[in-house]
């Protein structure tokens, strides 16, 4: 019972990161590929977590924490990037 | 009992994969850049943590192993993801992305254009 329906959510996974990726290619513009993509990496989270499951291993749960991690470092970044055109900035001494 | 966690980690695991698809769905179908963030950094963060609920107790309770790193996961991607969000939209709203032409009320508009006037950038 419960394999068939880890299977059906690892489909249904599937189908929702194909969505994600339409708005990755379409977005009409630059803040909409990046919330697409955080939300494709959100995606991946999830669907690690149910492999884990479904092979019975405990090795993979680390991996869940670490890219939480990188998603949000990623979208911080971006957003950075979007708004002021450097990701790190310096300080001016004039 | 092995019935009862069962259908517990069913019941979380099916809550969660509801509402990782309507995120999907929200994505492809809403107008603009302001009502994707919202469908995205809301409905994605309910439904990880759900998914992560189930998988947490599956661990625990049928195969005896406590595991903390879920916890911590589960704690990071509630506070990380409506932040996430809320800075990906006032970026992109500073950068000039217009919203949807049927809104009604725009009050960041005004306020960016003071913020600006008093720091004396163009």
């Amino acid at each position: 019972m419960i394999d068939k329906l880890l299977l059906v959510a690892l489909a249904l996974f599937s189908i929702s990161i194909a969505l994600s990726l339409y708005r990755v290619i379409r977005g009409p513009s630059m803040p909409d590929r990046a919330i697409a993509l955080d939300t494709i990496g959100v995606n991946l989270l999830s669907s690690i977590a149910i492999v884990s499951i479904v092979l019975k291993t405990k090795a993979y749960l680390e991996a869940i924490l670490i890219l939480g991690i990188l998603a949000f470092i990623g979208t911080i970044a971006f957003s950075k990037y979007i708004e002021r055109g450097v990701i790190v900035e310096r300080k001016s001494n004039d | 009992m092995m019935i009862l966690t069962n259908s517990v980690v069913i019941l979380f695991i099916t809550i969660g994969v509801i509402f990782i698809v309507v995120t999907a769905i929200g994505l492809v179908r809403l107008p603009d850049l302001y009502t994707r963030a919202h469908a995205a950094s809301k409905s994605a963060t309910l439904g990880v943590m759900c998914i992560l609920i189930g998988v947490f107790l599956h661990f625990w309770l049928i195969e005896d192993h406590f595991n903390p790193r879920i916890l911590l996961g589960i704690l990071f991607l509630f506070i990380t993801g409506p932040v996430g969000g809320h800075i990906m939209t006032r970026s992109s709203y500073i950068a000039g992305v217009k919203p949807w032409k049927g809104t009604v009320r725009d009050d960041l508009g005004p306020e960016i254009e003071r913020m600006k006037k008093e720091q004396g950038i163009q």
